[in-house]
């Protein structure tokens, strides 16, 4: 991997006697999709707007594209699109009106032709002209995509995009953000709740808690060295369970009921478990791996 | 940029019904004026010229399009700061309430390029309001009421100024009202800078000028060093161009406090709107 795009090195900002974000530290490299994690408080938000010069930090580094905001910020965020929170636009403006006043201001205005196109893109054809005073949640969300997409930017940052979306609206944002990372290859920042998005969309990520980082690298590595929570279904649970605490006497067994049991096993002992059942005549139903981002994630937190 | 940006906030300022409020409210008040005038004014005129009609004779048409002017610029000149502040104390609190503030800062335009944008717009619509007042004031009260000369009253008696000497001095009194209400613009865009709330720098203004003139028009000896530099003192400096001789050196000195105070306000907004944190 080269080309470093985000460069955050021991970020720390304070509001009164409350420190936010203490000693944060990460990189973001050309191409990823980069999940920014941490609970409520944990200094996310925080820390994006201090990427974003709309806080000032009192310590620490920020560089950009390799350069640094102070020095650069007009050069920087020319090349980057955002989402901070919520989109907020002028609610007595229509979609195409606030998209030109933003588009004006971005370094690379864009003409009504592509200010139709990338309303289109984003699913709001044929509502250029209604105010944006009417426009649902979502509406907003994708209005705000169309914001921070239409100067083209190398890097975009989405913090909670998702955030009070019904799951339809989570899933055109989920689709979008694949498009762009797959078809455009873009650098995408996305700091998200819903962890199962960041494991879905995500090639690397950050774990920040209590505003400091916990752990930082790529979500396969990370989810992978851990050990997988599975849960198996058979219809010989006593003969299968002895099996197996047998053969695994370190996968911690647990009958959850008279069909299903768990075990803490790594990713390889699920098809060795499969083939030692199976191969003693015990039927399989289901295995299903509970081993997931969430659970990682609480681990990190919680320790 | 700072072109495109005092656009941005033109079309902004146009969009929102608030800003036509100013406009409907002297369409409204100037009609209220020149209809009671025209319905009752010489009653109105022998009132104020009651104490001199032993020692002189008025002849001709008094109650006159100048005369008209006159008496709404000064019923009005008290009123039309509120509306002024109405909008530009919005500017800067109206974009951190919305939550815009944050998808503007985000944008490769500077701080300080996009406060003066707002300066500007606001600067703009102030003139505009005073360019209304003028019209409504001066044009349609020479409409309804015609020419003729100006009869003033002021601290040193009765001033008579010929009509055909009247326009420049209009076009002098508007000139230093506009810098009069541009100085409460900049107020509320100034206190605009340090809240994020959009009522707040509005209601501020407005308690700033009232105490203000309170200070100024107090007769106690401790105000007497602060009371020439406050802007409200020169408020009504408007009013020095309907004497004669023309008092250059007041109005020049009034002036300049103006664009002093102007000069101040926005170099502490940029100051502050640069240093700030955005949360909002």
């Amino acid at each position: 991997m080269s080309d470093k795009i985000i460069e955050v090195k021991n970020l720390t900002k304070s509001f009164g006697d409350f420190q936010a974000v203490k000693d944060v530290s990460f990189t973001v490299y050309k191409g990823d999709v980069f999940g920014f994690l941490g609970p409520n408080g944990a200094g996310k938000s925080t820390t994006i707007r201090c990427m974003l010069s709309l806080i000032k930090p009192d310590s620490g580094q920020i560089l950009l594209f390799g350069k640094s905001l102070a020095n650069s910020r007009s050069e920087i965020l020319s090349r980057t699109g955002s989402i901070i929170e919520k989109p907020d636009f002028y609610k007595y403006l229509s979609a195409y009106r606030n998209l030109e006043l933003f588009s004006g201001i971005s370094g690379k205005p864009s003409s009504k032709k592509e200010i139709y196109e990338m309303l289109d893109f984003v699913g709001l054809s044929g509502r250029e002209k209604d105010n944006v005073g009417g426009f649902s949640h979502g509406m907003k969300q994708r209005l705000g995509v169309a914001q921070t997409l239409l100067h083209n930017p190398d890097l975009i940052i989405l913090d909670e995009p998702t955030t009070g979306l019904d799951p339809q609206g989570i899933i055109d944002i989920r689709n979008l953000i694949l498009r762009l990372r797959n078809e455009q290859h873009k650098t995408i920042l996305l700091s998200s709740h819903i962890l199962s998005e960041i494991e879905i969309i995500s090639n690397r990520m950050v774990i920040i808690s209590k505003g400091k980082s916990v752990v930082e690298g790529t979500v396969s590595e990370l989810l992978n060295s851990e050990e997988l929570i599975v849960n198996f279904e058979l219809d010989d649970l006593e003969v299968g369970m002895k099996l197996v605490s047998n053969h695994f006497p370190s996968s911690n067994l647990v009958k959850i009921n008279d069909a299903h049991f768990q075990a803490s096993i790594t990713k390889q002992q699920i098809s060795e478990i499969n083939k030692l059942l199976l191969a003693h005549g015990i039927n399989i139903y289901s295995i299903e791996s509970k081993r997931k981002l969430e659970d990682y994630f609480i681990k990190i937190i919680n320790n | 940029m700072l072109f495109r940006s005092v656009y941005n906030e033109f079309v902004k300022i146009a969009a929102k019904p608030r800003s036509y409020l100013g406009i409907g409210s002297i369409v409204i008040l100037v009609s209220i004026i020149l209809f009671a005038l025209k319905a009752d004014g010489l009653s109105f005129i022998s009132f104020v010229t009651a104490s001199f009609e032993q020692t002189l004779t008025f002849q001709g048409n008094i109650l006159n399009g100048n005369l008209i002017a006159f008496i709404i610029l000064q019923m009005l000149i008290i009123h039309i700061p509120l509306l002024v502040a109405l909008v530009t104390g919005d500017l800067v609190s109206g974009e951190a309430a919305m939550g815009t503030i944050r998808m503007l800062l985000t944008k490769p335009i500077s701080r300080t390029k996009l406060l003066l944008s707002k300066f500007i717009a606001g600067g703009v619509y102030t003139l505009l309001i005073t360019v209304f007042l003028g019209f409504m004031a001066v044009v349609v009260g020479k409409l309804m009421f015609g020419s003729g000369d100006l009869i003033v009253l002021n601290s040193d008696g009765l001033v008579i100024l010929q009509q055909d000497d009247i326009n420049w001095r209009y076009f002098g009194a508007f000139t230093v009202a506009f810098l009069a209400l541009l100085t409460v613009s900049s107020i509320s865009i100034c206190l605009s800078c340090f809240s994020d709330n959009s009522i707040g720098p509005i209601v501020a203004t407005m308690a700033i000028i009232i105490l203000f003139t309170i200070v100024g028009t107090l007769d106690v000896k401790i105000f007497d060093g602060i009371r020439p530099y406050l802007f409200t003192t020169h408020m009504a400096s408007w009013r020095s161009f309907f004497e004669d001789p023309l008092p250059v050196n007041q109005i020049l000195q009034s002036v300049t406090i103006l664009l002093i105070h102007n000069a101040i306000l926005i170099v502490v907004s940029i100051i502050q709107f640069n240093k700030k944190d955005i949360t909002s």
